[in-house]
């Protein structure tokens, strides 16, 4: 099997550490738009990151092969690319392979061959098996086993577009320009080694749901365990990686909803469950007592996309920061305010999610304010 | 603005400390020590009685003899120095349990202090365990032959030291030819030792001067430590690192502005992770005004530093203090040797430090829970030589000095950790022993015999600065010359040939793991 | 490039920078080189994220931000008068020594973080640990006033300091929503106008009325905070304040053993003769 974290983890840490700037904006009725404002908001944070890795997802990016899922492949070479397209041809009908246009430039270095395939799975007849599970099966197995290629970005209707250098500097070298979608996340990356590989950047992909991240998870030891327990390979040992399977199994595999997640992730201190009534304090306790192993311990900060939905998440003393914002239909996560009033000066509603409360975005749904302020009609001082 | 003459709480019932849920009970526990007394030689003079600050001495008037509370003596021998018939001898108190390596005399002494007191051990200096010590499985290479030993005596030495961050290539400008390079901070040491950061609070006053005044004899620097400067101490600004810990005790513009290097206290070596407690008897007045905080509370120095809970955030302290201080100063970041410290010091290096400070798990401190002293943290020969490693597979080992602390006994190790990789170490320990210290571990409790670790007046007074001073001098003196004649061995005449040079280093009786870690062939190869 | 981008009129001793595109470090130092000439009023214009404003300048001057300023605004503030037209990041008032922050808006976390002295005033709330040990010593005495609430661990590990929330966001229940207010708290007085429930506080806060000069210095710090942001001090006034103090100056003495025997603990009762 191949080593795939190596190239990002040459020293073999425990684990990829590193720290970021997120940023996340979403239309929730579905109205597509440029990344400008967003890259122009994580490039504002510049100093949040150090320059070794900047990355994006859109979502409702490729409404013409909207039922198709569009594979983002990095390759290290020529005979990378002639092994999987074989690998592709084998396992998928491909209705469209390209290049994926880039334009070269300073501060994005070593860049990979980068294409994009438009694929269906092939179906075993044998086999019982759901086209999602399909997919990830054949990801990971192109990723482990083909070198020097790597899948990073395998949902319908999204992409991810990610590399080394600062944001604002891959999204000019990817042509974010070119591309709308009604949901946009972003990442601006602060390692604490040189990675010299790009598929270490943020965002982290499986299928169409995607994790930028801030922080780093003290629990990230177990969590793993806990994970591979139900069957996922934590290839690139990363916080992120983690966070993706983990919301993957909760909310993919065991169906549970957003809030439910979030409570398991990051779980109300028992203090503050044994204050719950009855009905509510059984479900967390019984929560925390079938997922322990997935409390993310130590500080985070999340956007979770996925089709249809954003959301901001931070651990339950919030020891990363989160900034959120709502004008008309468009939803804002940051990691700093100023970010966001950059690129929209006039927001409605601004806030700071309260430790391990989400905020969501979902498309077609008026964007939740915080409980207080649907309970209390809060009101700003003199407004 | 109205101004609340008393103290806001002071007209509320409270009491000085959380009512204690011990009970009184009777002790099991066997003195430790003994101390034994010559009647005949004793002549009575109770300077031992006025000398012990624990209350194990005391004159029995009417029987004319000076008689001793074994309990309370913890071994610092002050009195045997001072008694001027030596009629005094403190000797271990045999507790001969039933021979067992395991439930050693130690352990049941702790688990029977805990059982009688519910509290958390505390303690004082460094890691007594006899954890492996790298220095001694490390043998330095002299010449022989095929290239000539120097004498340091008769022929140049250099181990000036310019700690701050370098650049990766000097420019020349080609019309004027002059440097056309501007350099961060550099700041000149003359030897490669600097004084660890010990706050004044855990140490005396006349400790902190002690050290000051050494360093500025000696031309290197001392550390405040987290408890900020006395302002009588301003004048020795350019012999000071100035740290700015959790607590932030004493850090404003003028603190920021006197000293020559700014230091960011994430970790220590004694106690990695965890914050500190300064105990409100140790706040004196002058302590309290050197803090920065009213007298009698608690300085309770918060676990982490709240505006650092990231990396990034590292960097955004970083450039705080360069920008209050308009980037005329080298800033160091201070971390407990750990796992993953290479990564942990690439990131540090990254977020824009000049100088990264390591603390091993030898490291000590005036207080900390001994469970966390003895078991947190990893060995720093081991945290030097991956550091040092990494920096230099990513290429930034020129950004930043590295400095090593925890544990440094003598000119021998000094001269070893240079040649693993580090620019300088910081001596403790051994800067209060060259003062009195005599490793009795009983700093915590603020009643220091020798006036090291004390902010009582009196005490205080038992370290003449100007003594101290010249006896921490002569000890970095006598080290400087001794790492002088080890590079003259060496057949090397400048402190930066041996930087990071492991060819150096022999191993013996290392395993090959641990050798590679070291970065070191075994001897003989 | 980017300096060139700086429009600096100066007109008596008022500048007014426009700061869009401007990284911290030039902004410090364009405010570093017009205290040095003089100017006691800078206005700074199309604010975004800039880090660590008004840090190294020695003089109280006053410095009108428009905008959303970085992270750290004033850390080590050592005089000026900082006002924010608008909301503060996380960190703002970090270490300060003296002078005013008078935020028109939200803060975010950490709020007076370690403040020894100076005045802060936030209109609205303010966000997770928000007065983290603030200090006082001497006549230096920080104030920090919030006019909403604020998120968890309020005024944790305090160490002195007045630390006032008037509740003024919160609607008709007037229910902070704070949990761990004063945790590790050891010194100074918090004052919180409206309801909070026994479970909300740290482990080391007493609850009591304030006294009559408390009476008396909340009075003060209202009117101010009203007229900053014009509202009726009567009105904020009306209602009780609850006062928080820390029940122990010491509050981890007991919890640590000696190692030495016949050493009863921190707590000496011996004097040197």
């Amino acid at each position: 099997m191949k080593d795939i974290l190596n190239p990002d983890n040459r020293y073999k840490d425990d684990k990829v550490t590193d720290a970021c700037s997120l940023f996340g904006m979403m239309d929730v009725s579905g109205r597509l738009f440029s990344g400008a404002d967003t890259v122009r908001a994580i490039a504002n944070m510049h100093d949040r990151g150090n320059g070794l890795g900047g990355g994006f997802a859109v979502y409702g990016l490729y409404p013409d092969f909207a039922d198709y899922y569009a594979l983002h492949i990095m390759y290290m070479g020529r005979s990378a690319k002639d092994k999987t397209e074989v690998f592709l041809k084998d396992e998928f009908d491909v209705v469209r392979s390209e290049e994926i246009p880039i334009r070269t430039r300073p501060g994005v270095t070593n860049p990979p061959g980068l294409w994009r395939y438009f694929v269906t799975p092939r179906k075993d007849p044998c086999l019982v098996v759901s086209d999602d599970d399909l997919v990830v099966d054949k990801v990971m197995q192109a990723n482990t086993t083909i070198p020097d290629t790597f899948i990073f970005s395998s949902g319908k209707n999204m992409g991810v577009f990610k590399g080394i250098g600062f944001p604002e500097d891959v999204a000019d070298f990817y042509r974010l320009e070119d591309y709308e979608g009604y949901l946009w996340t972003s990442h601006g990356r602060f390692p604490t080694n040189t990675p010299g590989w790009w598929g270490g950047a943020h965002p982290f992909n499986i299928l169409d749901w995607t994790v930028v991240h801030n922080g780093e998870i003290s629990s990230y030891g177990i969590n793993r365990r806990y994970l591979e327990m139900h069957g996922y390979h934590c290839t690139m040992q990363t916080d992120t990686e983690v966070a993706a399977y983990a919301v993957d199994l909760l909310v993919r595999r065991h169906g549970l909803p957003v809030s439910t997640m979030a409570t398991v992730l990051a779980s109300p201190l028992w203090e503050e469950v044994d204050r719950m009534p009855d009905e509510k304090r059984e479900m967390v306790t019984a929560l925390r007592q079938a997922y322990g192993g997935l409390l993310l311990n130590g500080p985070f900060t999340l956007i979770i996309a996925h089709n249809g939905e954003m959301i901001g998440l931070t651990d339950r003393i919030r020891l990363r920061p989160l900034s959120a914002a709502v004008k008309g239909d468009v939803l804002f996560i940051s990691s700093e305010e100023s970010a966001i009033t950059l690129v929209c000066p006039d927001i409605e509603r601004s806030w700071k999610p309260r430790g391990g409360e989400p905020v969501v975005g979902r498309l077609g749904e008026p964007v939740a304010l915080p409980k207080e302020w649907d309970v209390q009609n809060r009101e700003a001082v003199g407004r | 603005m109205t101004v609340i003459k008393n103290n806001p709480k002071a007209s509320h019932a409270q009491s000085t400390a959380l009512p204690s849920y011990h009970c009184h009970m009777p002790s099991y526990l066997k003195p430790r020590f003994r101390v034994e007394r010559s009647d005949r030689r004793c002549i009575r003079c109770q300077g031992c009685v006025e000398q012990c600050s624990f209350g194990a001495q005391y004159y029995d008037e009417s029987a004319d003899r000076v008689e001793a509370v074994d309990t309370n003596c913890v071994g610092c021998h002050r009195c045997v120095v001072f008694c001027p018939t030596s009629a005094i001898e403190i000797r271990h108190n045999p507790v001969e349990y039933r021979d067992n390596a395991y439930w050693r005399p130690e352990v049941i002494e702790d688990i029977t202090r805990q059982a009688e007191t519910g509290g958390v051990l505390i303690t004082g200096m460094g890691n007594d365990k006899p954890w492996t010590s790298y220095w001694d499985k490390l043998c330095l290479n002299a010449s022989q032959v095929t290239n000539p030993s120097i004498d340091p005596l008769r022929e140049p030495m250099e181990l000036r030291t310019y700690l701050g961050s370098k650049p990766d290539q000097v420019q020349i400008d080609p019309a004027t030819g002059r440097l056309g390079t501007r350099l961060a901070p550099q700041i000149m040491i003359e030897t490669p030792v600097l004084f660890s950061a010990m706050s004044y609070g855990a140490v005396s006053i006349n400790v902190h001067e002690s050290l000051a005044r050494a360093a500025s004899m000696l031309g290197t620097l001392f550390n405040t430590g987290e408890g900020g400067l006395h302002p009588k101490l301003y004048r020795y600004g350019g012999n000071t690192i100035a740290q700015v810990a959790s607590g932030r005790f004493g850090v404003h513009p003028e603190y920021l502005d006197v000293a020559r290097v700014l230091e960011i206290k994430i970790g220590q070596g004694a106690k990695p992770g965890i914050g500190g407690h300064l105990p409100g008897e140790k706040i004196s007045a002058e302590v309290a005004t050197t803090r920065m905080i009213p007298t009698g509370t608690d300085a309770l120095s918060p676990a982490p530093q709240h505006d650092i809970y990231s990396i990034e955030d590292l960097s955004q302290l970083i450039y705080a203090l360069k920008e209050a201080t308009n980037y005329t100063k080298p800033v160091s970041v201070k971390i407990a040797a750990v796992h993953n410290s290479g990564a942990i010091a690439s990131g540090i290096a990254r977020a824009g430090a000049d100088i990264i400070a390591l603390d091993g798990i030898r490291g000590s401190t005036g207080a900390a829970p001994k469970i966390i002293r003895d078991n947190l943290g990893i060995p720093i020969e081991m945290a030097i030589a991956s550091v040092d490693q990494r920096l230099r597979s990513e290429g930034i080992r020129n950004r930043v000095s590295l400095v090593a602390a925890g544990g440094f006994r003598n000119s021998g190790d000094v001269t070893k950790a240079i040649a693993l990789g580090v620019d300088a170490v910081y001596i403790g320990t051994a800067a209060l022993i060259a003062m009195g210290c005599t490793e009795c571990q009983a700093c915590y409790t603020g009643r220091c015999a020798w006036g090291i670790t004390t902010t009582d007046d009196k005490l205080t007074k038992r370290q003449n600065p100007e003594i101290a001073a010249q006896r921490i001098a002569n000890l970095v003196e006598a080290w400087s010359h001794e790492i002088k004649e080890m590079l003259g061995a060496m057949g090397i005449n400048a402190i930066e040939s041996l930087r990071g040079n492991r060819l150096h280093l022999r191993g013996v009786g290392l395993t090959r793991e641990e050798a590679d870690i070291l970065g070191v062939s075994l001897a003989g190869e | 490039m980017r300096v060139e981008r700086v429009k600096l009129h100066e007109n008596g001793s008022v500048a007014r920078v426009e700061t869009a595109g401007l990284h911290y470090r030039e902004l410090n130092s364009i405010l570093r080189s017009l205290v040095a000439d003089g100017a006691d009023r800078i206005e700074l214009h199309g604010v975004a994220g800039q880090r660590y404003i008004g840090t190294d300048l020695d003089r109280p001057v006053q410095i009108e931000i428009f905008g959303v300023p970085g992270n750290d605004l004033g850390s080590f503030l050592d005089g000026p008068r900082v006002t924010v037209h608008g909301n503060a990041q996380d960190g703002c008032g970090n270490t300060m020594n003296r002078g005013t922050i008078i935020v028109h808006g939200m803060a975010g976390d950490i709020t007076g973080l370690s403040a020894r002295g100076g005045n802060i005033f936030v209109r609205d709330d303010v966000g997770y640990r928000a007065g983290v040990h603030m200090k006082e010593f001497g006549d230096r005495r920080p104030n920090l006033v919030i006019g909403g609430t604020a998120q968890d661990f309020l005024g944790e590990y305090m160490a002195g300091g007045v630390l006032v929330a008037l509740g003024l966001t919160l609607g008709k229940s007037a229910h902070h929503l704070a949990r761990f207010i004063g945790t590790g708290m050891h010194a100074g007085v918090i004052f919180l106008r409206g309801v909070v429930e026994e479970h909300q506080l740290g482990k080391e806060v007493g609850v009591t009325q304030p006294d009559e000069d408390e009476e008396k210095l909340l009075e003060e710090l209202v009117t101010e905070y009203c007229g900053y942001f014009e509202v009726e001090p009567a009105k904020v006034l009306d209602q009780p304040f609850v006062k928080l103090f820390p029940l122990y100056l010491r509050p981890y003495g007991p919890l640590y053993a000696p190692t030495h025997r016949g050493i009863e603990g921190p707590v000496s009762r011996w004097k040197v003769k």
